[in-house]
């Protein structure tokens, strides 16, 4: 019966992520209160809030990093709620860390490599990959996109922050992404670095929808179409950027009292 | 401002990167390590009886089950105290299903059939034993491991059907094939030699291999990992699982060493001792363990008469071992090998010029 519901809900379904009514509680207090959202496939959205709005909750729910308390979780129609995270990232769901989240003792090219390799298959190939490994080639290609040529044989731990923020990049972009969760890329980044990531992002293909945490308005306003505004982890407001930039309530919540 | 700052920390990064790849330590990049690899070819020149199994053959049985748990440690991020009894455990097995003085427990298979049973049952050991591991992480893990280890040294103590209790099981047969008695000196040490080079050319391979790879990834940040895909829980026990043949078969050549087994073997003692083993050699690269096991099979050889030479009680050999212990230990946190590649590094920076020098690929 509700295998039939639930292919029937994906044939019809045109949302990409559909989160209804989920509610994550810590204890006695609720990080997420009755979140309501739906993405198109190929929307791309910003989640504005100030800190503790609940936004990184969301994305840890999304992930399956943590169970929402209450509440479904579709991806392309399937009911996602209670997968393991790997079982999500399998099914084209993607996402970065606001703190790099890397393997600090691989280098580059390993960290990819293992982003390529977590998305395929023969994950426990005891066979090393030859030069012309499929798999390899794309590790090659994905590097390139994110400027790290020049450093792909180098250790993690000894790249600077702004190249450890492209590598975070990167790990999302591997396999074949059909939505990506960005927490924070522009965190510490320089202004150069900040328009590469714009670029980066903006010339996504357009079937790969995101949703992305940004403080940074020019970042953030620049690769949205959309807008869904939190606090005290309740959806507070949603709408297009430029809405959301001149409404009043925003402003007073949250552009206002960004500035110290 | 930040600006030139990040500009100017990725020119120093640049500049400092001589040391980039840190998984190449293989025999082709080490001159010395032909060498070595020469002179245990042809050891049973050189050395006596003696040498060759108390010494040479006892320091690559112990370093191959210190291996199992450099593997697990080094490149998966798990201390697991069980290795020992996982070798342990093979050993049991062997006399179990093979033949041994004790007719009424044996079964008397062929060594040929014996041995891989030994060795099938040792991995669903270690299997199982990782499975209730991988559950637990840092000082629980180490926990619970040592607990499946003093469990099965009380076990066997307890069981005389199948361990024959605290007397153990004794005149365990030794495998006689291709005209030659594996258990002669000579013959022996070159089994254990070839068993040894086999288990760490083979962690050597994998480290670099996807499982490898994953289980490093696994140990640096399991939680990425997960979002990128894997089964971290499912790597692990894999892990625990390909540790457990290589203990196991350390631990088959162990008991055709004494031809005899007892819960002397498998007490949690020798357990730590693997640890001590691994830690000293080092548990970043596959040869730690070996260097490990070298120190600590001269030691305890060779402690007892320095001891009683310079007018101390000979059983105290333990106090010199846990001495040396401290002493790498504080001196350098990845034992041996980290002792080496530091002086690696300042002679390096010595001799050449920090700049330049960076190949790709």
């Amino acid at each position: 019966m509700d295998r039939v519901a639930d292919r029937l809900s994906a044939l019809g379904s045109t949302a990409a992520l559909e989160l209804r009514g989920v509610t994550r509680m810590f204890g006695a207090l609720a990080a997420l209160t009755d979140v309501t959202i739906t993405v198109r496939p190929g929307e791309r959205r910003a989640v504005l809030g100030s800190n503790g709005a609940g936004k990184t909750t969301l994305f840890n729910c999304v992930t399956g990093d943590f169970l929402p308390t209450s509440g479904t979780i579709r991806f392309f129609g399937e009911d996602i709620t209670a997968f393991p995270p790997h079982e999500r990232i399998r099914r084209g769901l993607r996402r970065t860390y606001q703190i790099s989240a890397l393997f600090l003792g691989l280098t580059v090219r390993d960290n990819v490599y293992l982003a390529c390799r977590g998305v395929s298959r023969a994950r426990f190939s005891m066979l090393r990959p030859g030069v012309n490994d499929a798999l390899m080639q794309a590790t090659e290609r994905l590097i390139e996109a994110v400027h790290l040529t020049s450093v792909r044989d180098q250790l993690v731990s000894e790249l600077a922050h702004g190249q450890q923020r492209q590598l975070e990049i990167a790990l999302a972009l591997a396999g074949a992404p059909r939505f990506i969760l960005f927490d924070e890329p522009a965190a510490g980044l320089s202004p150069t670095e900040r328009r590469e990531l714009v670029a980066i992002l903006t010339s996504l293909p357009p079937h790969i929808g995101y949703i992305i945490i940004e403080h940074d308005m020019d970042v953030a306003l620049r690769v949205v179409e959309s807008v869904t505004m939190m606090h005290n982890g309740r959806i507070f407001k949603e709408g297009a950027p430029h809405e959301i930039e001149s409404d009043p309530e925003v402003q007073e919540l949250y552009l206002g009292g960004g500035h110290e | 401002m930040s600006l030139i700052q990040e500009a100017r920390a990725r020119e120093e990064m640049l500049a400092g990167s001589v040391v980039t790849q840190p998984a190449a330590w293989s025999v082709t990049e080490q001159p010395w390590a032909w060498a070595v690899a020469a002179l245990l070819l042809i050891m049973p020149l050189i050395a006596n009886g003696f040498f060759l199994i108390e010494i040479f053959g006892t320091t690559l049985i112990l370093g191959t089950i210190a291996l199992s748990l450099m593997f697990l440690a080094g490149y998966g991020g798990m201390v697991s105290l069980m290795q020992l009894t996982i070798a342990g455990f093979a050993g049991y097995m062997v006399a179990v299903f093979g033949v041994s003085g004790n007719a009424n427990i044996s079964l008397g298979w062929p060594w040929w059939l014996a041995t891989p049973m030994a060795l099938v049952l040792a991995v669903l050991f270690g299997t199982l034993g990782g499975a209730l591991a991988v559950r637990t992480e840092g000082i629980y893990t180490i926990m619970i491991t040592l607990a499946i280890g003093a469990a099965f040294y009380y076990f066997t103590n307890q069981n005389w059907a199948i361990f024959n209790g605290h007397t153990g099981i004794n005149t365990i047969a030794t495998p006689h094939f291709l005209g030659v008695d594996w258990r002669m000196d000579i013959a022996f040490y070159y089994l254990t030699l070839a068993v040894a080079a086999l288990c760490y050319f083979a962690v050597l391979y994998l480290s670099r291999a996807p499982f490898g790879l994953a289980l490093q990834g696994v140990r640096d940040n399991p939680r990425r990992m997960a979002a990128l895909g894997f089964n971290v829980n499912a790597h692990r026990i894999a892990a625990y699982a390909f540790a457990a043949l290589i203990a196991g078969m350390a631990g088959v050549l162990q008991v055709w060493n004494y031809r005899q087994i007892s819960p002397g073997s498998v007490a949690v003692e020798r357990c730590i001792d693997i640890l001590i083993v691994a830690v000293v050699g080092g548990i970043s690269r596959p040869v730690g363990p070996y260097i490990g096991a070298f120190i600590f099979v001269i030691l305890r050889t060779f402690a007892l008469d320095f001891l009683v030479k310079v007018g101390l009680d000979g059983n105290r050999f333990r106090l010199l071992i846990g001495l040396g212990f401290l002493a790498i230990v504080f001196w350098s946190s990845d034992g041996v090998i980290g002792l080496y590649e530091r002086w690696r590094k300042r002679t390096r920076q010595e001799t050449r010029p920090p700049a330049g020098g960076h190949g790709h690929g």
